[in-house]
């Protein structure tokens, strides 16, 4: 079995993203425009020295679109879906179109436009039952997460007035880090009360323990990294790229915990042995992962190996992933604050990754990192995708 | 020897009682809750009906109500399929007339000794609905009752039965009303019920060289509370020959009250007994069943006793009004696919999942690959609508796609006894997160899930041990 590495293989040099919220003056098209543009800007590069394109969107099921927006002139696109982690994925495969020297240069562009649904949240709720296509009894995402922050309370003994002052923590921090963001949806701090007395959504998830449903587009730039020289010094160079599917093991076998997300822990495994990465927590200076949830984002700081298992809630209190802590956790604010537009999101964290490795962060900016990495999980703990992205600045290129 | 095999009923959770806001009737009253109607109900009295005997050998249905789902669309194939018979069945239903239950029941027994079936279900079950606050609504309440009628093994046999057809407009629907229209009162009681019904059973009195006194049990249907008791009287009957007509804790169940007293009548039947079962609509229907000595090692399920138990007191009449008159409309919305509806029968109405013959993994939705050893078409059917199981995980679901009087919903993963999970939302629980913790027992129960595209479209709901629910000093 073929085990390829795309480590050090491609670059990225240039990224754009649009300022997400609920952009009710913004089509689609507007923001894809403004993500590309910003991205061409950043390479110096021209829209006809696009190659090929990957389009990630769970919404808007073509490619086309892209390519009518940006008036891409019969180039090559591949329109990308892999639920939360569709951006992500649409930048693996543009990754594997350079690396497989097809293509000197492309684009990554994900873009989601949910605010024109008329509804609040991502819908469901309302159930079908049985059936291929039915098969959800009901409720929306925040009832498939709680699931898992319940048993997470049961198997390591929590109650709910323990736990819930440390899922407000994470809002806490997401809300701050995305208060220093100008493109973060929601751009105010939040107290731990506020998170507590939150309304009710899926007991114990309230309403700020919940990610922001928004409007967003995001895009990137990638070369061989050979090229990477010739459009700009501070590059990043992709260090790793995992995917992991779920086949609904947690879903239909009793085997199967419910306390963590096996899509993650595969994914993370295979970024971290293309990277060579031995020890996440003491190795990554920052990192964007998925908190649609803020049970999601615990969970994942065990499952990414950035805590122990059952440890995370500890190392929350401690303040361990705080934006001046050991390992930044969504310092752009992550999909609490900053938004999620699906399509978009997993682009939008390496547009965070990419400007911390450049120092261009802002009052976000960590001290000199050099390796960051951006994680989604999409669907529902028992089953879902698992993805996970390591990108590392220009001159980390002989670390290993 | 033909007649009744076995009984069945269900009574809905929920009551009206004092202990509900706007609840006007000194009587409690049991309604069907949002997620059910007389299929539902219908579904569930056979269950109880069936137990454990094998399903395999039932070789028909018949379904009455004058409240079936579908004007044009046979009910008695859901309840069949949801039941888990077999496909080569006899189905119908019967319906319009509050007659139909014991019709059905009689039809039953005429379709064995003709031989045309060895074992046939019958299900009786109503949801009428009078116009909101008025005395009908007061009146009306909602049950069913199943009963298995084959050829062997009978705890009562049908002996005698006289039938009159009387044309009369007394408590009539049309084709496209929504609730009970009913005439002038006095002229409905004194000219129709109670004119009806003591001059026919004395004509099968005489038919039959039989008096009241030879009766040991009346299952009498009444239109109410009041004119039942005179018609009891009437009929010459003793008090302790009339079964309670449930009119203090159920309510009229129209097509199914006679039935629904049949049962209860056998539950504490001896061998010997005669049951008389009268059945009023359009005419009259008197019945006598003779109790045998089969009935002393019968046992029962849950039955009319244990449902009647079983209760939760609805807090607020305005919420019932909610879900009883507006849930309903299947009219609005999208529908489940019909196709998808056909494909996945032994999915979604029977509730069958797989069990893997390499590695005996029980999985639900059925599986053709099984999700633990990967064999590929290795799979035996599997049915799990009779099997509890315990709560794995659970949220309480204050945003579910669910009317606001049920809200917080509760949605959970379901770990059953004999292996699988799958993930289903309880209903009939209590709305705290202490009542509903992680390990409790749940059982399934068949429900009306969602309706649009002008389907009623059903599956299964978990919902904790019916008798879970019974008052501690009942107990």
């Amino acid at each position: 079995m073929a085990v390829g590495n795309i480590k050090d293989k491609v670059a990225v040099i240039g990224m754009g993203c649009v300022k997400f919220g609920e952009n009710w003056d913004k089509s689609a098209s507007d923001m894809m425009i403004d993500a590309a543009y910003e991205a061409y800007e950043d390479a110096g590069i021209e829209p006809k020295d696009i190659e090929a394109a990957w389009f990630g969107s769970t919404q808007i099921s073509l490619g086309e679109p892209l390519a009518y927006a940006l008036k891409l002139d019969h180039k090559p696109i591949t329109r990308v879906e892999n639920l939360c982690a569709t951006a992500t994925d649409a930048f693996r495969n543009a990754c594997f179109g350079v690396a497989s020297g097809m293509y000197d240069v492309v684009m990554a562009l994900g873009c989601e436009k949910l605010k024109d649904s008329g509804r609040g949240g991502l819908g469901g709720g309302g159930g079908g039952g049985g059936g291929d296509m039915l098969f959800i009894p009901s409720g929306g995402p925040h009832t498939a997460f709680a699931q898992m922050a319940n048993r997470y309370m049961e198997e390591y003994g929590w109650t709910y007035d323990e736990f819930k002052p440390i899922l407000a923590k994470i809002a806490v921090k997401n809300h701050y880090n995305g208060s220093l963001n100008p493109k973060a949806h929601f751009q105010q701090a939040i107290t731990e009360e506020q998170a507590i007395n939150a309304p009710m959504m899926s007991w114990p998830l309230g309403l700020y323990d919940c990610c922001g449903v928004s409007d967003g587009s995001a895009a990137a730039i990638i070369t061989r990294a050979d090229m990477a020289k010739s459009f700009r010094d501070d590059y990043t160079l992709v260090k790793g790229v995992g995917l992991a599917v779920g086949a609904r093991q947690g879903w239909t076998r009793q085997d199967f915990d419910m306390v963590h997300m096996e899509p993650t822990v595969q994914a993370g495994r295979q970024a971290y042995e293309q990277a060579g990465i031995k020890d996440p927590f003491k190795e990554i200076d920052l990192a964007e992962v998925h908190d649609c949830f803020s049970i999601t984002e615990l969970v994942i700081m065990e499952d990414l190996g950035f805590s122990p298992r059952g440890q995370a809630p500890e190392y929350i209190k401690e303040g361990r992933f705080l934006l001046d802590g050991d390992l930044a956790v969504n310092p752009d604010g992550g999909l609490k604050s900053f938004g999620h537009p699906i399509g978009a999101s997993g682009l939008r964290m390496l547009y965070e990754v990419y400007k911390q490795m450049q120092g261009k962060a802002g009052p976000r900016q960590r001290k000199n990192p050099t390796l960051g990495l951006t994680h989604n999980f999409g669907f529902n703990p028992g089953s879902g995708v698992g993805s996970v992205t390591i990108m590392g600045q220009a001159d980390t290129k002989s670390f290993s | 020897m033909v007649g009744i095999v076995s009984y069945g009923a269900y009574v809905p959770l929920r009551r009206l009682g004092k202990g509900t806001q706007g609840w006007r009737s000194p009587n409690e009253k049991a309604v069907a809750y949002y997620d059910e109607d007389t299929m539902t109900m219908a579904v569930a009295a056979a269950i109880d009906c069936l137990g454990d005997r094998d399903r395999q050998t039932v070789d028909g249905l018949y379904f009455a109500s004058t409240t079936a789902p579908y004007k044009e669309k046979l009910a008695a194939t859901t309840a069949a399929v949801a039941v888990d018979l077999r496909k080569d069945i006899i189905t119908a239903d019967c319906g319009d007339t509050l007659r139909s239950g014991m019709g059905a029941l009689r039809m039953a027994i005429d379709t064995v000794k003709a031989g045309s079936a060895k074992q046939l279900l019958i299900t009786a079950s109503d949801c009428r609905l009078g116009d909101p606050g008025g005395d009908l609504d007061q009146i009306f309440g909602d049950g069913a009752a199943a009963f298995l009628i084959g050829d062997s093994d009978v705890i009562a046999t049908l002996e005698a039965y006289y039938s009159v057809s009387n044309e009369l407009f007394d408590y009539w629907r049309s084709d496209t009303a929504k609730f009970v229209h009913t005439w002038e009162d006095r002229w409905v009681q004194e000219e129709g019920y109670m004119k009806v019904v003591p001059k026919v059973v004395g004509a099968f009195f005489a038919k039959y060289k039989m008096s009241p006194k030879d009766i040991t049990k009346v299952a009498l249907y009444g239109n109410n509370q009041r004119r039942h008791g005179q018609v009891a009287k009437a009929l010459g009957l003793r008090p302790e020959q009339v079964q309670d007509p449930l009119f203090s804790t159920v309510g009229n169940t129209g097509t199914a009250a006679t039935p629904m007293q049949l049962v209860s009548a056998l539950e504490d039947a001896k061998p010997g007994d005669k049951i008389l079962c009268i059945a009023y609509g359009d005419g009259c229907d008197v019945i006598l069943f003779q109790v045998t000595d089969a009935i002393t090692g019968y046992k029962p399920n849950r039955a009319m006793k244990t449902h009647l138990a079983a209760k939760m007191i609805f807090p607020n009449y305005q919420q019932y009004f909610g879900f009883h008159h507006q849930a309903r409309d299947t009219e609005s919305g999208g529908g489940p696919a019909a196709s998808v509806l056909a494909r996945e029968v032994p999915e979604i109405y029977a509730l069958r999942g797989t069990k893997c013959n390499v590695c005996g993994t029980v999985q639900y939705p059925p599986q053709r690959v099984c999700v633990k050893c990967q064999a590929k078409d290795q799979m035996e059917s599997f049915r799990l609508s009779d099997r509890r199981g315990k709560i794995y995980t659970r949220v309480l679901d204050y945003a579910a796609g669910v009317p606001a009087y049920e809200r917080p919903a509760v949605n959970f993963y379901l770990d059953w006894d004999c292996g699988g999970r799958a993930n289903f939302q309880l209903t009939d629980k209590k709305p705290n997160i202490e009542d509903v913790p992680i390990g409790m027992e749940v059982e399934m129960t068949f429900r009306n899930i969602i309706n649009g595209g002008g389907i009623h479209h059903y599956w299964w709901k978990a919902m904790p041990i019916r008798e879970t629910w019974i008052a501690k000093e009942e107990k």
